[in-house]
């Protein structure tokens, strides 16, 4: 299964052979006070530093989030789209809660986008799904629905046959364009979650094949050395199946354990990409 | 073990989260006649503060947040009768609930943990509560405090509209409203009329132990 992404100039294949997916997580406000007192401002220069830090970390794709209280989501993320296709011809993820502000994300787009996302709810299927389809958009498919987070990795199965079943059934997505967040949650607030997560994305791998991705830095939460937790966790998802992530993409310690991931299953001949990288790193050295 | 030897071993190992040693320390500890306040007060509150500090300062991490919180639920379930019958103020009625189009409660129960640590009978309501399902808690508990938690930004908007329907109700100066959840901030705290913000489960506690102390003072006052 092959999810291709476009922007106005590149194109990006997430799944089959290709490398693990990493999508820039950073042009997000939530966390960040100085960002979020920009955005009231309208003020959106920062992105500037995001995308240049981020695409020189290995970003595949970038997320693009504007959510934050008490800010124009939908204008922002209009002019947002807007100015990282003038700063990178990397694919984006266009990442909102609100419908408006997809929408306005997905028209200020040239290309294919993904869109992050839509739960399992009937009422946020009916809204995003056709404006997925319209745009002819692939789609980050979560899980839960209107009474839970499940737990259990069957009942998510069964959440992700329902997700399928409308997307592909109702609205005609094609299942290459359905890409299923398997939920990843923190190990701290409980050290079982992130099991069930990786069972999670066996069981959808083996009953669709489908392409997955999920917020890899939600399962270091509230725990000490995050990047070397991640680091961990990536190599057993791919293993598992997980073929993207959105993840820190500033960090060489998780982006280097995603290379290494691909060069272990098979998804980097002859390391060609593991070789040059490190060439690159060793030149960049000798001449800093 | 004498009475402070006690003391300070529960004090310990609640710090440590070793809820069997809390539980067996807070037995033995009542059957030397120590008040059920003497070891509240005096051993297992100061030392979920110092995991909340430590906690603040970055030494202390989520998991050993959550075992010293729930080996400190341990003893209080032993010890909240015994302080009811001596009549002893407890710290304060929680009632808590991620709010209704929301279903995200790893952070709420977080909260809750700590809460019940610090000493608060929580009364959770779950998540995707409603306003009415509120304001009929608040009517039947009488809590000191109620807090909404929201994970989405587009369920944050719910927080006005709980506070909206408590002024209805006419039980809007009843109960001290708390908020939180991940894209909440201080100014979206106060922009819908909140009393109270905290960024995390150990400033939820110390915020809410402020504000209940803030009204007490008020209404004594």
């Amino acid at each position: 299964m092959q999810t291709i992404l476009r922007s106005a100039s590149k194109e990006v294949v997430i799944g089959g052979d290709n490398p693990f997916c990493i999508i820039g997580e950073r042009i997000n406000p939530t966390g960040r006070k100085a960002f979020q007192e920009q955005l009231k401002l309208g003020d959106i220069s920062r992105l500037e530093v995001d995308v240049a830090q981020q695409v020189a970390g290995g970003a595949m794709v970038l997320d693009v989030n504007m959510g934050a209280p008490l800010v124009d989501e939908v204008g922002l993320m209009s002019r947002a789209v807007e100015m990282i296709q003038d700063l990178t011809d990397l694919p984006l993820c266009i990442d909102s809660s609100v419908i408006e502000a997809l929408e306005a994300g997905l028209s200020a787009y040239e290309g294919k986008a993904l869109v992050n996302s839509v739960t399992a709810e009937d009422e946020r299927m009916d809204a995003i799904l056709p404006l997925v389809a319209d745009h002819g958009a692939a789609i980050i498919m979560l899980p839960n629905d209107e009474t839970e987070i499940p737990e259990d990795p069957r009942r998510r199965l069964e959440l992700v046959d329902k997700c399928v079943e409308v997307a592909h059934g109702r609205f005609g997505i094609p299942m290459e364009d359905i890409v299923i967040d398997p939920l990843a949650m923190p190990v701290g607030a409980d050290t079982s979650l992130v099991r069930k997560t990786l069972e999670t994305i066996g069981l959808v791998r083996e009953r669709y094949g489908l392409n997955m991705t999920l917020g890899a830095s939600n399962v270091s939460f509230g725990m000490p050395d995050r990047h070397a937790l991640g680091a961990a966790f990536l190599p057993m998802a791919a293993l598992a199946g997980l073929t993207s992530a959105i993840m820190d993409a500033r960090s060489p310690q998780i982006v280097r354990a995603a290379k290494a991931a691909d060069l272990f299953l098979d998804h980097d001949p002859w390391g060609g990409a593991w070789i040059a990288t490190h060439r690159a790193t060793q030149a960049a050295a000798g001449s800093g | 073990m004498n009475r402070e030897e006690l003391l300070k071993q529960l004090y310990d190992d609640t710090l440590v989260g070793n809820a069997p040693s809390v539980l067996e320390l807070t037995n033995e500890g009542l059957a030397m006649d120590l008040g059920p306040e003497e070891l509240l007060f005096e051993a297992l509150i100061p030392s979920l503060e110092e995991v909340g500090a430590r906690f603040e300062r970055g030494d202390f991490f989520v998991p050993e947040m959550l075992v010293a919180g729930k080996a400190m639920a341990g003893a209080l379930e032993i010890l909240r009768p015994l302080l009811a019958e001596t009549g002893a103020e407890t710290m304060g009625t929680f009632v808590m609930g991620t709010v209704k189009g929301d279903v995200h409660d790893i952070g709420k129960n977080l909260v809750n943990i700590m809460l019940e640590g610090a000493g608060f009978h929580v009364i959770d309501l779950g998540v995707q509560v409603a306003p009415e399902k509120f304001i009929a808690a608040i009517e039947e508990h009488k809590p000191d405090i109620v807090g909404f938690s929201a994970f989405l930004t587009t369920t944050m908007p719910m927080f006005k509209a709980n506070i909206n329907a408590l002024e209805k109700a006419g039980l809007r100066d009843e109960v001290i409203v708390m908020v939180g959840g991940a894209p909440v901030t201080q100014e979206y705290a106060d922009a819908v009329g909140a009393d109270g913000y905290a960024a995390d489960a150990s400033a939820a506690v110390a915020k809410a132990k402020d504000l209940l102390a803030r009204r007490r003072a008020a209404a004594h006052a």
